[in-house]
């Protein structure tokens, strides 16, 4: 069976160890997990977990049944096929003349990305997208001298209702 | 009321009469508030010891059984135990001190991350952080416990959460949204089930733990009769039929009776209930019932698929489903194909019962157990140890009733066939229990004849003495050419002396029909022994090697039979 990315998005307790719980379990039961994005959900009490895997069908629904049986996990939803996906990078590029900085400037724009921090030798971008997005401006910027990147993993949400 | 007390109010509340435990720094305020309580506790000498006793009451009696532990090495003595129930869906609730809440993160004295470190092995934990919320955590432990597939909870309550003063007594703090276990099975795979039942003309049922734990071995029984299909089952589904029952053919797996392991590969329709497929179960899994289609009923939807591809699954609460079953199918005749089928696996059943007759010196294991057979009552308890002991046990022993039969299945814990005993003869104390134990397992846990002597709980335990570590000496045997690495004792200790040095009577036997009268007398007594039996330690039971096949047993598979 081919292995395939797929993006599952939980409703959790906003607990102590919860997050220990599902990293535990991936690592337990051998799933190749490859981010996990958390934040408080729009229910008090309750946290959205965006978990991207890479599988095949049949490990797929084990994992969907293994977090399922986890007492915090409230519910799953597999939102691959309709989800919009954005991620969020700072990336601390050097800048060695002013010729660089109006350069990297341009193609922030142009990606829309943001100037967040400004000093004497480096620029903090900030970046939103898709993983693609970010990959291409990443390595735009690569021959400036990268000297930190800080990605979040990958959160989504399904279209529509 | 303090913490501590509302711990004991909640667990008199749940039904509790008896806890095993161990005290400790952490836990002294629980053990002095436990002073004055009218609930009993059972002082073990090893922490794993009581995780074990109450996994053995919680086997023998249905009901959830409660251990305790202080904080770190106390909690880190318990998880073997913890581990060991885990892994066979047994309901117990573990709870540990803990150092207080201020300390935790400081590497205070006796601190371990309990909860971190049982994350993998327990269905749920708790760390109360305020007194009040105790009532509620106890009453939704055993919920969890005990509910749906069962399973260890853990409860870390830190020292001063035991001492805090409650502001009041409430037990519906809190709620769990995400545990909503699915216990009727839907009706629509229910009827494709009989279906497929009515087209198959060679049906095998083969039955799990899961059909004891959910109490539907009446059920069960009416069912297989009601189809009049064979049955076979895994080492801890046991007593889910009667075993003197014709139809009841045996344990299936690595060290299975061969009419099993010979038979299953043969059915058009496997009918399994309870069971979670353990490769120890199905052999390799590629060559396990190739011809055949699968129904799996179980409550635990990811079992289903996990290990063995199903073509009907209905997840749900085995009585429930056997319920709606057995309506469908009432008075339903099986056809004359399936009658034929049946019949001819009953007679191979009669033509592969294995040898158990024997009057060697030294003796077979083989008899050792046929004469604890003849002189057990169906209603008596058997746990066993790991090893051979255990296989034979499992094998050589017809185990009549559920919850009769009691053996660590899923973690092979060597040390948990006495301290288990001791748990079972806490529930059920008019049935006789007897622990089969390895001289290697025994050893691991013999300090609990202390317990036995001091709480009076006429335990018998009987080890087979091989002078071994025999199943790792027998698969040296078979497949590392004889090289004994590390499993012969230079000699036995003195089990006879080591009993009586706690007070409690042991007798050694050598010969033919000895174990039979000892085992007589002890249970007429009604008094704890030790009954030391001296085995051949190169008899063993065929067995799979790893990697192969159901049937493809290596040894040989001697035959009652042949015995003239
Ligand atoms: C705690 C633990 N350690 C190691 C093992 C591996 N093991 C399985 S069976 C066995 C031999 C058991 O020897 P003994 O208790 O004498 O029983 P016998 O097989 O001789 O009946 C061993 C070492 C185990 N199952 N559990
Ligand atoms: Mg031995």
């Amino acid at each position: 069976m081919e292995e395939e990315y797929h993006i599952i998005s939980t409703l959790v307790e906003n607990r102590p160890g919860v997050l220990q719980k599902i990293a535990g379990l991936f690592t337990r039961r051998d799933f190749n997990i490859e981010g996990i994005t958390v934040g408080k959900s729009e229910t008090k009490g309750l946290a959205r977990m965006v978990i991207t895997v890479k599988a095949d069908e049949k490990i797929l629904e084990q994992v969907t049944k293994q977090l399922n049986k986890l007492v915090d996990v409230i519910k799953i939803k597999d939102i691959t096929k309709n989800a919009v996906k954005r991620e969020l990078c700072l990336i601390k590029v050097s800048t060695a003349s002013e010729v660089e900085r109006a350069e990297i400037l341009q193609y922030s724009n142009i990606f829309r990305a943001q100037i967040i921090d400004v000093s004497e030798e480096t620029l903090i971008v900030e970046i939103t997208g898709d993983g693609d997005k970010i990959n291409a401006f990443i390595s735009l910027l690569e021959r400036f001298g990268i000297r930190k990147i800080s990605r979040t993993g990958i959160t989504a949400m399904s279209r529509g209702i | 009321m303090r913490g501590g007390e509302a711990i004991i109010e909640s667990l008199k509340k749940m039904g509790v009469e008896t806890i095993f435990g161990y005290p400790g720094g952490q836990t002294i305020p629980f053990y002095d508030m436990l002073y004055d309580a009218d609930i009993d506790h059972i002082l073990v000498r090893h922490e794993q010891a009581a995780a074990h006793a109450a996994d053995g009451f919680a086997r023998a009696s249905g009901k959830v059984g409660v251990c305790l532990a202080t904080s770190g090495p106390g909690a880190t003595n318990l998880v073997t135990g913890i581990a060991t129930s885990y892994m066979d869906s047994s309901p117990i609730v573990a709870i540990t001190g803990q150092v207080p809440t201020h300390l935790i993160g400081n590497d205070a004295f006796q601190e371990a991350d309990i909860m971190g470190i049982t994350m993998p092995i327990v269905k749920h934990s708790f760390q109360p952080k305020d007194p009040d919320l105790i009532p509620s955590i106890i009453k939704t432990s055993f919920d969890i416990a005990a509910s749906g597939r069962p399973g260890p909870v853990l409860i870390d309550v830190p020292k001063e959460v035991q001492e805090g003063e409650l502001t009041s007594f409430d037990d519906n703090l809190i709620q769990i949204p995400g545990y909503k276990p699915t216990l009727k099975g839907n009706p629509r795979q229910i009827k494709k089930a009989c279906e497929l039942i009515k087209q198959a003309k060679r049906p095998l049922v083969l039955a799990g733990a899961g059909v004891i734990l959910a109490d539907a071995c009446s059920e069960f029984n009416e069912f297989v009769h009601l189809i009049n299909a064979p049955v076979m089952t895994s080492l801890l589904g046991k007593g889910a039929i009667n075993e003197k029952d014709e139809l009841a053919l045996g344990m299936l797996g690595m060290h299975g009776r061969k009419v099993s392991n010979d038979s299953v590969n043969e059915c058009d329709l496997l009918i399994a209930i309870g069971i979670r497929f353990s490769d120890r179960t199905t052999g390799r899994l590629d060559s396990f019932v190739p011809d055949s289609k699968v129904i799996h009923i179980d409550i635990d939807p990811a079992e289903i698929g996990k290990n063995v591809d199903v073509d009907l699954p209905i997840v749900g609460d085995a009585k429930n489903i056997l319920n709606s079953l057995n309506n469908l199918f009432k008075g339903y005749k099986a056809s004359n194909e399936v009658n034929a089928w049946t019949d001819k696996i009953k007679q191979r059943k009669i033509d592969l019962l294995p040898r158990v007759t024997y009057d060697d010196v030294p003796l077979k294991p083989q008899s050792v157990i046929k004469e604890i057979s003849e002189v057990l009552t169906p209603e008596s308890i058997l746990t066993t140890d790991v090893g051979q002991n255990q296989m034979w046990a499992a094998h050589f022993y017809d185990t009549q009733k559920p919850r009769k039969f009691i053996s660590s299945g899923g973690l092979g814990t060597m040390g948990f066939g006495f301290p288990s005993a001791i748990g079972a003869k806490v529930a059920c104390p008019q049935d006789p229990v007897v622990s089969i134990n390895g001289d290697g397992g025994f050893l691991m846990v013999c300090q609990e004849l202390a317990t036995v002597y001091d709480y009076d709980l006429p335990v018998i335990a009987v080890v087979l003495e091989n002078r071994t570590l025999g199943m790792v000496y027998q698969w040296q045997s078979l497949l590392y050419n004889e090289r004994h690495s590390e499993t012969k004792f230079k000699d036995s200790p003195d089990f006879v002396k080591l009993a009586e040095s706690f007070g409690i009577n042991a007798v050694r036997v050598e010969k033919p029909g000895e174990t039979k009268d000892v085992l007589k007398t002890a249970i007429k007594d009604n008094e704890a022994i030790l009954i030391d039996i001296v085995i051949d330690s190169e008899e063993s039971l065929p067995m799979l090697p790893p990697g192969a096949g159901i049937n493809e047993m290596i040894g040989e598979y001697k035959l009652e039979k042949d015995v003239i």
